[in-house]
């Protein structure tokens, strides 16, 4: 029978970036992902004949150190050095851009406040960045390591200077409302640079709360915020960090859902020895490495019963609902956004902070906006292989759509919705109603059921205060490691957190390497 | 229940429930000494606190347990889930058995102890001091096939401990329970109603030979009189909490609120306890795989309890209550406290209760006693034994059949 070192369930990035980082340490590594293809959120899939997409559709913090450690470029990685504009669409076509570090669209005050407010956000996230990568500390525990990486937090804190320091400790939790009403007069600018702290989250504009400290999570990539996308799209980053799981010996096995961890007990315990499929095979390791989400991880795949009650609950309790859903169309052509030359940025249609926060009130009370706001982008333009010649492929992400519909997600409510989402496009974009060919809209319930991931959450589990750092998912399962011995999580529901990063995954297989020796 | 006439009572919800017994308790209390129990009007003692503990002693004596928490789980989960929330291994628990268990926290800190009675392969009976429904459903999260029925109000439940109470249900017609031994279940019909509606075990907290049965409300009035009919002349008499105190103290059981400060009640820092630290480690089966606060209690187990609940025989007779204890008799190194402590009429020794630094049990004791002769306070050093064994363990307790009387 062969026992494997280690079984990573799930082949989305952060699964196969752990599964790499152990194969190179000379472990054996079977990797599990149940649907047909690898990367999960970011996997490109055909969803009408000829035309792909991936859910993630740009890149904004994916690690840098993730990149060089796995040799990524030698596996086909190919980052792009410039970054997509962030456009704020405007009805009449006058819009606000940021791009490269400038705002235009805006007026002379708000154009010197930005680069004052970019740099202070910078020097923020800066400060955080190596935290990202560390595994945190353990509540209650004093030893040396948790110590050390609490003191080099106070330090870097205090490095910031007496100014920074205290401005950095007032605006932590504020709302983005009141960060972007003390800075700036514009209403679009407020809401599209208060977008990336929102967007994945069950948060508005006027939540107290992370929103800052996910705008920091978010700079902590290549270009400090601005997104960007590698030649040849998502996909291309897929490929590379496959390719480097290949090449570093791991066994990749995809369409292979998992039933269940194997717990077996004795009297030394309970420890996980492996798992099962849904086929009913069996296959055993030393260690299962999940990247699943918590609630999935623990509550189906082990089950309470082997858990302890305290910690059942808290899991059961973790805020997964998810309230971004996604938009794909299949285009005749490419669509004309009023007064966009060539809609190859990142357009967000948001018009005030108010427009944000009304759309989140509808979702709150179990519903969704009649004016939804979204972020768009036209995928094709970047990887022509998305669709047929001359043809394109629209991607946009809708904020906030409930996971749990009041009604449920019926075929007329999904059909009411997309209707919604057309109309809002069409204002925008005149005459894209006629280009479309297929369209298809993903609810959060979809990307449940689709991905395997409960309530649809991008992040797995809401990247709030208190899901965050030391208690993601929740503590005593917050260093990968967890309360079942040959058990331990990558994936997003753990520090540092969710979108394309790699940080659960490079942190995951540090702990078990370290665990080992 | 209530028997309140008043149709317009403002404070209605304020008011203390009165038990399936009240009736006919309420006439026995000749003092009216009435405290609460779980909302329920509940007798301190009825005459006389000390000639009700020589009833239990000596005769036999009824103590109503309608207040007590009693909780069916049941369904095909209801095993592995009771399993995994007590600390024993409940899968050994035969059909008709009742067992005595505790449950922790996941940080291995005691909440409560408590019997559950196996009725049938797939039904549990717990029983409890403290309301336990939210732990109880914290506790049934991700097992599908169970219910949990609190059934606290509508079991009525009374306690017949005593020499004589074997003597008694017999006399009342209960065929076969001399039969009964300690820690099992038996049926028998009643006052012809259908069935076996009353239920009986041999169980109690007195130490002593007792039973505990169990009927519906409906009969509980009809069932009270054929009891006391019965036990007419064999000394029958109700006893209060203070009678309980006594003889549970004597028999070295923990009582929540003296010995014990309930976990998921308690706000500072491990002012709550361990099984250890209760020397409950016989109620700890390691050899389970899983149950809550397995892992907790390992490593408390490993790193041995700072304190240790012992049994003290103090020397003299005034009753160390509320005393430090202290490991020299100038009384200048304090390694203790008395949780519980009385004159034992029955063992005619200066008893306690006591929780001490597990290291300075190997040195001598001392107890610092507060008293007052005719108001006047006086204090003194009492030198303290520990103690072992209980204080009362009587050969009649375990002996199936009882003798007779």
């Amino acid at each position: 029978m062969q026992v494997y070192d280690n079984i990573i369930i799930g082949g989305g990035h952060n699964g196969l970036i752990c599964a790499t980082y152990l194969a190179q340490k000379g472990q054996s590594v079977l990797l599990l992902e149940a649907t047909d293809g690898l990367g999960g959120l970011a996997t490109t899939r055909e969803f009408h004949p000829g035309y792909r997409v991936s859910v993630a559709h740009s890149l904004s913090h994916f690690s840098e150190s993730v990149v060089k450690q796995l040799n990524l470029l030698d596996h086909g990685y190919k980052p792009s050095s410039d970054t997509l504009d962030t456009i704020g669409l405007n009805l009449d076509g006058e819009h606000v851009v940021v791009s490269g570090g400038q705002v235009s669209g805006v007026d002379s005050a708000d154009q010197k406040t930005y680069t004052d407010y970019l740099s202070l956000l910078k020097r923020f996230a800066k400060m955080l960045k190596p935290f990202w990568l560390k595994t945190m500390p353990r509540i209650g525990d004093n030893s040396l390591p948790d110590l050390i990486t609490f003191g080099q937090l106070g330090l870097k804190l205090r490095l910031l200077g007496k100014k920074d320091m205290g401005e950095f400790m007032r605006v932590a939790t504020l709302p983005a409302r009141d960060l972007m009403d003390e800075n700036f007069n514009n209403d679009l600018l407020k809401a599209i640079l208060s977008w990336d702290g929102l967007i994945g989250s069950k948060m508005a504009p006027r939540s107290p709360n992370a929103t800052l400290l996910n705008m920091l999570y978010r700079m902590s990539g290549q270009h400090h915020g601005a997104h960007s996308l590698p030649e040849g799209g998502i996909a291309n980053l897929i490929n590379a960090l496959h390719s480097a799981a290949l090449d570093a010996g791991v066994t990749v096995q995809t369409g292979a859902l998992v039933k269940r961890i194997i717990i077996e007990g004795s009297s030394s315990g309970l420890a996980a020895t492996g798992v099962e499929l849904a086929d009913g095979a069996l296959i055993y390791g030393t260690r299962v490495v999940s990247s699943a989400d918590p609630k999935q991880t623990f509550l189906n795949l082990v089950g309470a019963k082997n858990l302890e009650i305290g910690f059942t609950n808290r899991i059961n309790r973790l805020r997964c609902d998810g309230y971004v859903a996604k938009l794909h169309l299949a285009l005749d052509g490419l669509p004309q956004f009023t007064g966009v030359d060539i809609p190859n940025g990142r357009m967000i249609i948001a018009p005030k902070l108010d427009a944000i926060e009304f759309a989140f009130d509808d979702a709150k009370y179990g519903g969704y906006s009649q004016s939804p706001v979204m972020e768009i982008m036209i995928p094709s333009l970047r990887d022509q292989s998305l669709a047929p010649n001359g043809k394109q492929v629209l991607s946009a992400h809708v904020m906030y759509v409930p996971h749990k519909l009041k009604g449920g997600w019926t075929d007329e409510a999904r059909q009411h919705l997309y209707q919604r989402l057309i109309d809002t496009l069409e204002s925008y974009a005149p005459g894209i109603e006629q280009q479309i060919i297929h369209g298809e809209l993903l609810t959060p319930a979809d990307l449940e059921k689709t991905y395997h991931l409960s309530g649809g959450h991008w992040h797995h589990a809401e990247l709030s205060m208190d899901q965050m750092l030391m208690m993601r998912p929740t503590y005593e399962a917050a260093q990968y490691s967890t309360p079942i011995p040959g058990l331990y999580l990558c994936g997003a529901g753990s520090h540092p957190g969710g979108g394309l990063m790699g940080g659960p995954g490079h942190n995951a297989a540090k702990e078990i390497i370290g665990a080992k020796k | 229940m209530n028997s309140n006439p008043e149709v317009n009572d403002p404070f209605a919800g304020e008011r203390l429930k009165e038990s399936h017994f009240h009736p006919r308790q309420a006439l026995l209390n000749l003092r009216d000494a009435w405290s609460s129990w779980n909302g329920y009007k509940f007798a301190d003692y009825y005459y006389d606190e000390e000639y009700e503990y020589f009833c239990v002693r000596n005769s036999c004596a009824t103590y109503d347990i309608c207040p007590m928490q009693k909780y069916i789980v049941s369904g095909p989960d209801a095993e592995a889930m009771l399993d995994r929330m007590v600390t024993r291994d409940l899968t050994k628990l035969k059909e008709n058995r009742v067992t005595y268990v505790c449950w922790c926290t996941d940080e291995g800190r005691l909440i409560d102890d408590g019997t559950i009675f196996r009725l049938e392969a797939d039904r549990f009976l717990l029983t409890c001091g403290s309301p336990s429904l939210a732990w109880l459903r914290k506790s049934a999260f991700g097992f599908d096939e169970l219910q949990i029925t609190d059934m606290s109000d509508t079991i009525a439940a009374l306690s017949l401990q005593g020499p004589t109470s074997c003597e008694v249900l017999k006399k009342m017609g209960l065929v076969g329970i001399e039969n009964l031994k300690p820690f099992c279940i038996a049926h028998f019909p009643f006052a012809g109603s259908e069935g076996t509606p009353l239920m009986a075990s041999r169980t109690g907290f007195t130490g002593d030979l007792g039973y505990e049965l169990w009927i519906s409300p409906d009969l509980a009035l009809a069932f009270w009189d054929a009891l006391y009919a019965a036990g007419e002349n064999y000394g029958i008499q109700p006893y209060g909490e203070a009678a309980t105190n006594m003889a549970r103290l004597e028999a070295g059981f923990i009582m929540p609120g003296m010995e014990f400060n309930e976990a998921l009640k308690t706000i500072h820092f491990q002012y709550d306890q361990t099984p250890f630290e209760l020397s409950l480690d016989w109620l700890v089966d390691f050899k389970k795989p899983h149950f809550n606060g397995r892992k907790a209690l390992l490593k408390a187990r490993d790193q041995g309890a700072e304190y240790t609940l012992i049994k003290l025989d103090i020397e003299g007779n005034k009753p160390a209550e509320e005393s430090f204890l202290y490991s020299d008799q100038d009384c200048s190194k304090e390694i203790g406290y008395v949780t519980s402590a009385m004159w034992s009429p029955v063992v005619k020794a200066n008893i306690a209760l006591a929780m001490v630094e597990t290291a300075a049990l190997k040195g001598s004791i001392w107890a610092e006693i507060y008293y007052s002769k005719e108001l006047r306070h006086h204090s003194k050093v009492a030198k303290c034994t520990i103690q072992e064994k209980p204080f009362w363990a009587p050969e009649r307790a375990r002996a199936t059949p009882p003798a007779a009387f």
